[in-house]
């Protein structure tokens, strides 16, 4: 935390980082002087956005649906094909879609697109595609985590309830609207929460190492993580990457802050502290 | 349970759906293993395909001709997840226990400065300058174990709560009264007796460790002390890794032409993987038991 103060100086290894001389805020002004400070925020607020509402529609649909299985063994197996991708190192997930989306060797031009005679296409050089790629990639991996935290908070809710609903006549899809969705609210919301506050952040190795790092799908692929790191690692650039660093983790400070209040303001159990 | 006709309708559709979802998870990985198996001229003439027209090993004898490096890399990674895992844990339940006592002084104050961590942290610039500046890390297997170390502040809260929830204090004050010190509480009440939420807990550890690549990318400049992640992870960007390792480098491009590279690649992902499908059925109940806690957020 200490470290913030990087941001604000002109690192210069010979004399350490307390001694190097205070620049103020030029490193920040270097930053959003260059298109890429609009690109990267614009970047991570959308992939972001998507990621929650996909995330929590799906993962809530899926345990909704294998809480009801009545077969231990399929309840079982759902279980945990759900829980399977979350549990894979992100260089694995890379060689996967790189097994799909390689323009020699893959799956997808090899066996979809030619023999239908369409032209192959060179994934890793067209930006335009990415947004949907890498959403799916990220509902394949990530949507186990709500889903099992959906599926703790229905199996929560006591059964007297259903029970009671069977003998009122109410239908399953009148059950899942009046009793199962009301009760996953306080968990949507603590989830949600906790997405808003990471806002700013974002699954480095998503965007760094799915897209294989290729520089052109920039436009669509990185990040205010990525470009951090290429800042500071491949460029060496430490004003400029501290800068974003520091912007990056004070909004997104404030947005946890923010988005707390207004949960307290709403419902006070839910809010986090 | 009163089995109606809307009940039964739905049944088969929740059925369906999840069927349906579950083949969108394993199809990438039976990919991944076919195109493993698959023979390398069939791979380069068809690409990387469910049906292959000709199954090999050869890829695996690959593997298994040139072990050395990867098995180098397969045994620096078990060995920064076994110790890395077994210190997190000690540290986190070193740090929780304390916090779990009501008499500590200054109790909220470092708890609450635990619990700030995980909303506001300086990011990657000052710690890559305070770990490679300061503490020296940089191409020593210490990059793959230390940064993992400190990024358990849930942890050590959920580990602190589970103390001072399950485990009755009059216990503690009973066995200080006859006569163990701090030291003998600590390794034999408190580390037997919280140990599902040290095992629900290491077991994240320990998965964190087994995937880690991001500390191998940015500390590590030298291949020595790569993990199989970062072996993977350089090889998908430079093929030339694995031919600059075999003997045959130096000779005509024609064979090298012949190395199994676009099946090694896949074969190699696979064998990284393998230890997790093995364990999975075992530490399946932990990970879904951490989950619920709320432990890990991805």
């Amino acid at each position: 935390m200490f470290g913030t103060i990087i941001a604000f100086k002109h690192i210069n290894y010979q004399k350490g980082i307390l001694g190097s001389d205070w620049v103020g805020l030029k490193n920040f002004k270097f930053l959003f002087a260059t298109n890429d400070a609009w690109v990267i925020t614009r970047n991570t607020l959308l992939y972001n956005l998507a990621f929650i509402v996909i995330n929590t529609v799906v993962g809530i649909i899926l345990a909704i649906f294998i809480c009801d299985v009545v077969s231990k063994k399929l309840k079982k197996l759902y279980q945990s094909a759900v829980l399977l991708p979350y549990l894979m190192s992100i260089v694995i997930i890379s060689y996967i879609v790189f097994a799909f989306l390689s323009t020699e060797n893959g799956m997808v031009n090899n066996s979809l697109l030619i023999p239908f005679g369409k032209n192959p296409i060179s994934w890793y050089a067209e930006p335009k595609y990415w947004p949907f790629i890498l959403t799916l990639v990220n509902v394949w991996k990530g949507v186990g985590y709500g889903c099992l935290i959906y599926i703790s908070a229905i199996n929560g809710i006591p059964k007297d309830y259903y029970e009671a609903a069977n003998l009122d006549g109410a239908g399953k899809w009148k059950q899942i609207r009046c009793i199962t969705l009301p009760s996953l609210v306080p968990s949507v919301i603590t989830l949600t929460l906790l997405s808003i506050g990471r806002i700013f952040y974002s699954d480095f190795g998503l965007f760094y190492q799915v897209p294989l790092d290729s520089g052109t799908l920039y436009s669509t692929t990185n990040v205010i993580d990525t470009y951090v790191y290429r800042a500071l690692i491949k460029l060496g650039n430490v004003g400029m990457s501290s800068a974003a660093c520091l912007y990056q983790s004070v909004v997104g400070f404030v947005l946890v802050l923010t988005a707390n209040l207004i949960v307290r303001k709403v419902s006070k159990e839910n809010a986090l502290f | 349970m009163i089995r109606s006709k809307s009940n039964m309708r739905f049944q088969i559709l929740a059925n369906f759906i999840l069927i349906l979802f579950t083949i969108f998870v394993i199809t990438p990985f039976i990919l991944l293993i076919m195109s493993s198996f698959t023979e390398e001229s069939t791979l380069i003439r068809n690409g990387y395909s469910f049906f292959p027209e000709k199954f090999s090993l050869g890829a695996y004898a690959y593997i298994w001709k040139n072990a050395s490096k990867i098995m180098r890399a397969y045994g620096i990674t078990i060995l920064v997840t076994v110790v890395g895992t077994a210190v997190n844990v000690m540290l986190s339940t070193m740090i929780a226990y304390p916090l779990s006592l009501e008499q500590l002084p200054g109790r909220r104050a470092i708890t609450f400065y635990l619990f700030f961590t995980m909303l506001f942290s300086g990011g990657l610039v000052p710690s890559y300058l305070l770990y490679s500046n300061y503490f020296h890390i940089k191409n020593t297997i210490w990059a793959l174990i230390v940064p993992n170390l400190l990024l358990s502040a849930m942890s050590v809260l959920l580990i602190r709560t589970y103390i001072s929830t399950s485990i009755p204090s009059a216990l503690f004050e009973a066995a200080k009264v006859d006569g163990a010190g701090e030291f003998t509480v600590f390794f034999k009440l408190v580390i037997p007796l919280s140990k599902p939420i040290i095992v629900t807990m290491g077991t994240f550890a320990g998965l964190g460790y087994w995937n880690d690549w991001t500390n191998g990318l940015y500390y590590l400049t030298d291949t020595k002390y790569y993990s199989i992640q970062n072996l993977l992870n350089k090889m998908i960007t430079d093929i030339q890794v694995l031919s600059s390792n075999s003997s045959m480098a130096s000779q005509a491009s024609s064979e090298m032409a012949k190395l199994p590279t676009v099946g090694v690649r896949m074969a190699i992902a696979v064998v990284a993987m393998l230890p997790i499908f093995v364990l999975f059925p075992f530490l399946q109940k932990y990970f879904q038991k951490g989950i619920a806690l709320g432990a890990v957020k991805g």
